[in-house]
């Protein structure tokens, strides 16, 4: 295994075999000859059947698991922000503190700016425990902001949140990836989500996983039709296996 | 509060009460025992009394949770290290305190530092234990986040770690200061030249029940001080951001 931090601005992951030890000692296959490439400013969301090893690949880039074949380079200094399925806020620091402890270097008007874009500016005293789901997830993708990441990754940040709410953190997010130059990975099984916010679509397998199509949206976004859209959502069911 | 005060005056209305109709030689009214408390305080005797066994108290207790803190942090963290000394944990669990005092004289001597030594040991496998309950509690995806983010070692320790172990700790201070005075007492009683635990033993060869009550009752108070003015303070401090509703 390698991970480590590239000049260019790209990541490249190449995750040649990554397995789980059984209690009985068997090697279980999660990912075999998986591979993807994003460049500067580009959001690559990653759908696939549950258990394929969608959450164990973002660990993988976060370098929270080194244990594996294959290499990670990482965009330049490598500083990487991430949304987890949860938000992992610290129950006993306030949500402005939990993001200050994560992003010591980030100026007041920054971390105030990327609050009023989040909604979060009369929250910043309360603690997370006071907050509601939707309010905790702005708060996590506020302390992944704050670090100003070169790498941001998203595992699932909008998972169990209601339609109307979900729509609307896609807007913010949407507003706040596009004003960074890094690159994003989002993990989702959420088709429409994966249209809405990414570049390229990676369709997974499932397990031992691997990419078994790559799908460029239509950037910008915006000149996207309905259509269009329906298309590629179209293309991505096809493709995806039962799971 | 009020309902706490009530209940202590009851007590030693009660107190009363019994010494009314029984022998006061065997139980002196709440009065007599009083004024020898005045007498002894007047003489000094009653204060350096105090100050003797406070201060082993202190330094047993200081020496129980440091030690005790780091092996059980230790244990919660290493499995190896668990499994290695988890044995003897539970034979010092289950070594009778009597037996570890009587042992630390014999070996070190009729000195203090048998004597808190003995005391630590005592108390230091309920911390142990105790903390190593808390380590294993810790929330591994917090300490994922604080990895993610690049959090450094003093960092983890001070803002994801020692608030989840908090709680842990301050239930430790509870349990081991109760029982770290008691056995201070003992430990005074059968070597040292001083302190309440040493006046108890003179009372008992006068059979003068006035004047071990006039040492025991003022440091239980003390120790009801301690409990109530800095250890449930600090219990509330550590658990101030948990919902109300939880609490």
């Amino acid at each position: 295994m390698s991970r480590v931090g590239d000049r260019a601005q790209r990541l490249e992951a190449r995750v040649t075999k990554k397995s789980f030890r059984t209690a009985s000692g068997q090697g279980v296959p999660v990912i075999a000859d998986l591979s993807f490439v994003l460049e500067e400013g580009e959001t690559g969301a990653l759908i696939g059947p549950s258990g394929c090893g969608k959450s164990t690949l973002m660990r993988i880039l976060a370098g929270l698991d080194r244990n594996f074949e294959g290499s990670v380079h990482l965009p330049a200094d490598g500083r990487v922000g991430m949304v987890f399925q949860e938000p992992r806020l610290l129950p006993w620091r306030s949500v402005g503190d939990n993001v200050r402890l994560a992003a010591p270097d980030a100026s007041e008007a920054e971390v105030t700016a990327l609050f009023a874009a989040l909604g979060l500016l009369e929250h910043r005293t309360h603690f997370p425990g006071e907050l509601s789901v939707g309010l905790a997830r702005r708060a996590a993708l506020a302390r992944a902001f704050a670090i100003r990441p070169t790498l941001l990754l998203l595992d699932e940040p909008f998972v169990s949140l209601d339609a109307p709410l979900a729509r609307q953190l896609h807007g913010d997010l949407i507003r706040l990836v596009e004003s960074r130059r890094m690159i994003t990975v989002l993990v989702t099984h959420d088709v429409d989500e994966a249209i809405a916010l990414a570049d390229r679509i990676f369709v997974l397998s499932a397990r031992p996983s691997h990419v078994v199509a790559e799908i460029r949206v239509k950037n910008p976004r915006a000149a996207m039709t309905g259509e269009e859209a329906q298309a590629v959502a179209a293309r991505i069911e096809g493709l995806r296996q039962p799971g | 509060m009020a309902l706490r005060l009530l209940s202590l005056a009851a007590l030693i209305g009660l107190w009363q009460l019994a010494a009314h109709f029984g022998d006061p030689r065997l139980l002196p009214g709440p009065m007599a025992v009083f004024a020898t408390m005045e007498s002894e305080a007047a003489s000094g005797a009653l204060f350096a009394a105090l100050g003797a066994t406070l201060a082993r108290v202190a330094a047993a207790f200081l020496l129980a949770m440091a030690v005790g803190s780091a092996i059980g942090y230790a244990m919660g963290r290493n499995a190896l290290i668990d499994r290695a000394a988890d044995p003897w944990i539970i034979v010092l669990l289950n070594l009778p305190a009597l037996v570890i005092i009587v042992l630390a004289y014999i070996w070190g001597g009729l000195n203090e530092a048998a004597a808190i030594g003995a005391v630590a040991l005592n108390k230091l496998p309920v911390t142990v234990v105790t903390i190593r309950e808390g380590v294993r509690a810790l929330d591994a995806r917090l300490d994922e986040m604080a990895r993610v983010f690049g959090f450094s070692r003093q960092k983890r320790l001070a803002h994801v770690v020692a608030p989840q172990l908090a709680p842990y700790f301050a239930a430790a201070t509870r349990a081991g200061l109760s029982l770290v005075w008691k056995i201070v007492l003992v430990v005074e009683l059968m070597g040292r030249p001083n302190g309440v635990g040493f006046e108890i033993n003179t009372a008992f060869q006068l059979f003068d029940v006035p004047l071990l009550l006039a040492y025991a009752l003022p440091f239980t108070a003390i120790m009801l001080i301690i409990e109530t003015l800095a250890v449930q303070p600090f219990e509330r401090h550590v658990s101030r951001w948990r919902p109300r509703a939880a609490a």
